[in-house]
């Protein structure tokens, strides 16, 4: 996990524009030593900038960008103690695999015993001994990004980028991948910043989540707090499924809120929004969170409905709700032995329930 | 595996292209190399018949005479030299000059670079002898070259660059530069902008990367401009006839002469088939090296 003292990498204020069309406004992150940060978002939120503004390969407009301790205002690309592992590998074709790990060596001069030494370390790490004659057109695409990862690990970045790391590999080799690439930066000490747009990757690789929007950090923070804990209507759709009850606020006290929806539903959270102020524009509840229930629940919110349908997915199962009132309710429960979700049909009138602590309370 | 028999459009695809090497370059070949061994005689055409038919036999009359004149006379073996040795100058200008506008095209936003293409090849739109004309104006002695330098006080008399080697340099590669610049640019086109990127954050400088990256990576276009400038050019014999001096004699004026002026088929023949020979070694030997790769090591 990160370790504590002064941030490794530290973003303030950064701003960047193409042809006046803003791409980051007022970004601000800090970055723990040893640690893995996943930036979040869609196409067009950013995060693929931000990490070419760190990486040097994009002049920033406005902020600043300081890497262990140093700012890097005018330090080009190649004089940034970072290194960027690219969407596309971006291998050298004309050179071998031990070739390509060297290559950032033999820019900065390192002697060729030290050098050979290194390389083979860093093959070895990414279990890629043995190989280091092959030309990169004779590797299978698992195999490039080995590569490419080896050859930023050579030169021990202060901070390791990665674009987009599993965008070019196969689906079913992914999870073994990220499992991988962790226990990897673990084994290394190394500080890892991703950029992603597969908030399943991002949960399950990273310390920390920085979830973008239109070129801000719209929410950072541990995945679980992100998830559990969204701050805004723009994250807590984006990062998992939720089900919206948007209304507006009827009593607000404390850390409770009741809402009332268009459709005439009352729904109560227990939950404050934490330190964002303003006026709370729906609440939010996790599939998981949602008890279904052949009795009325006795919960703080309880609705009765009909069944839709029942998506049998093994552990467990997703079922859509229509509420009396015509809205539909996604829920999602383990098909234990105990469990309603295990036997129910469609058709079958149900009552679905949660608790005032699981409903989020949301601002705009 | 698959034993389909081949359908007559199968057939057409192989029999066009080896009908037409046939037709146009091995017959031509084969012909140009019999004519090569007939004895030269006063008629039209003025050469001897290689048979002939005296009584019941067939007589050979073939003659060696060409190949012994083309590989004893010096004036033929310096004009070869002189033609391979401005062409290899020929295209070491062409990469000079050639490369940096190939890859100022490619690096060029992408909207604009075929504008770029076309103007960089539009001056050769117009009759090669006009511009070869429009070159001796510039160059002479009282031309605008000499006038500028003179006027600006850099030289004191006027350059002698008309009907001298550096002038057939200087409009070979003027006139050879498009068949550098497009096959370059082809391949610099084609370049990953991410490769220079990674090279960068790598922590190589922009010379180190594009002598580590660039160059190698660019070096089949390199090579295949190189050739499609070096091959036609040895054989230029219009630009040193019209700028050079009698020390440019090349072998292409020397077989313009030998076929048109001696009237020396056979001879001319034999220097054609030399030729011939002589310049198939080096895109062999290129393309063999460039098979073998660019060497890598730690």
């Amino acid at each position: 996990m990160a370790a504590a003292g002064p941030p490794i990498l530290s973003v303030r204020g950064l701003s960047k524009s193409f042809a006046a069309t803003p791409v980051l406004t007022d970004v601000n992150l800090e970055v723990a030593r040893g640690a893995i940060v996943a930036l979040l978002g869609a196409s067009g939120s950013g995060k693929t900038t931000l990490l070419q503004a760190i990486a040097g390969l994009v002049a920033p407009d406005a902020g600043t960008i300081v890497i262990d301790g140093q700012d890097v205002r005018d330090v080009p690309a190649h004089g940034r103690p970072v290194n960027m592992m690219f969407q596309s590998y971006a291998l050298f074709p004309h050179l071998t695999v031990a070739g390509n790990v060297a290559y950032g060596l033999k820019a900065r001069g390192t002697p060729r015993e030290e050098r050979e030494r290194l390389v083979a370390w860093a093959l070895e790490l990414v279990r890629l001994e043995g190989l280091g004659s092959r030309r990169p057109d004779q590797l299978s695409g698992g195999q490039r990004q080995r590569v490419a990862l080896a050859r930023c690990l050579v030169m021990k970045p202060a901070v390791l980028l990665l674009d987009e790391p599993m965008a070019a590999l196969d689906r079913r080799l992914r999870a073994d991948v990220q499992k991988e690439l962790k226990s990897i930066q673990r084994k290394v000490g190394a500080t890892f910043v991703l950029v992603t747009h597969d908030q399943d990757e991002a949960m399950a690789m990273s310390d920390y989540i920085a979830v973008m929007d239109k070129g801000r950090i719209a929410q950072f923070g541990p995945p679980r707090e992100v998830y559990e804990r969204p701050t805004s209507m723009f994250v807590a759709s984006f990062l998992g499924t939720i089900n919206l009850f948007a209304g507006s606020t009827r009593e607000s006290a404390g850390p409770q809120t009741r809402l009332v929806t268009d459709d005439g539903l009352e729904v109560v959270s227990e939950r404050s929004v934490g330190d964002t102020a303003g006026p709370v524009i729906a609440i939010g509840v996790r599939p998981e969170k949602i008890v279904v229930a052949r009795e009325p629940t006795g919960l703080a919110n309880d609705f009765a409905g009909t069944v839709e349908q029942v998506s049998y997915g093994g552990t467990s199962s997703d079922v859509t709700i229509r509420l009396t009132g015509g809205r539909a309710i996604e829920a999602t429960a383990a098909n234990s032995a105990a469990s309603v979700v295990a036997s129910i049909q469609a058709g079958e009138r149900v009552h679905v329930g949660f608790p005032g602590t699981a409903g989020i309370a949301l601002l705009a | 595996m698959s034993t389909r028999s081949l359908s007559p459009v199968d057939w057409l695809t192989f029999a066009v292209p080896i009908g037409w090497l046939l037709a146009f370059l091995a017959l031509p070949l084969v012909g140009v190399a019999a004519l090569s061994f007939h004895d030269i005689a006063d008629s039209i055409p003025p050469v001897a018949p290689l048979l002939t038919r005296s009584g019941a036999h067939l007589v050979l009359h073939a003659s060696a005479r060409g190949l012994l004149v083309v590989l004893s006379d010096p004036l033929y073996l310096t004009a070869f030299w002189n033609a391979l040795s401005n062409a290899a100058l020929t295209a070491l200008g062409c990469l000079l000059v050639g490369f940096p506008i190939a890859y100022a095209i490619a690096r060029a936003p992408e909207q604009r670079r075929n504008v770029y293409v076309l103007l960089s090849i539009l001056p050769f739109w117009t009759s090669f002898l006009m511009r070869s004309y429009a070159w001796m104006g510039l160059i002479r002695d009282t031309g605008p070259v000499n006038s500028a330098l003179l006027s600006l006080g850099i030289i004191k008399t006027p350059l002698v660059i008309l009907y001298s080697p550096t002038a057939v340099l200087l409009v070979m590669v003027y006139s050879y530069l498009p068949f550098f610049v497009l096959p370059m640019y082809a391949v610099l086109e084609k370049l990953p902008t991410d490769l220079l990127s990674a090279a960068s954050d790598l922590g190589a400088r922009p010379l180190y990367a594009f002598r580590t990256v660039t160059l190698p990576l660019s070096l089949p276009g390199i090579i295949s401009g190189s050739i499609l400038v070096f091959v036609p050019a040895v054989g230029e014999y219009v630009i040193p006839e019209l700028v050079g001096n009698s020390s440019t004699v090349m072998i292409g004026g020397i077989l313009w002469a030998e076929f048109f002026e001696n009237r020396d088929w056979p001879l001319a023949a034999t220097i054609a088939l030399v030729s011939f020979v002589a310049l198939m070694a080096p895109p062999l030997i290129l393309r063999r090296w460039m098979g073998q790769g660019v060497g890598a090591r730690i």
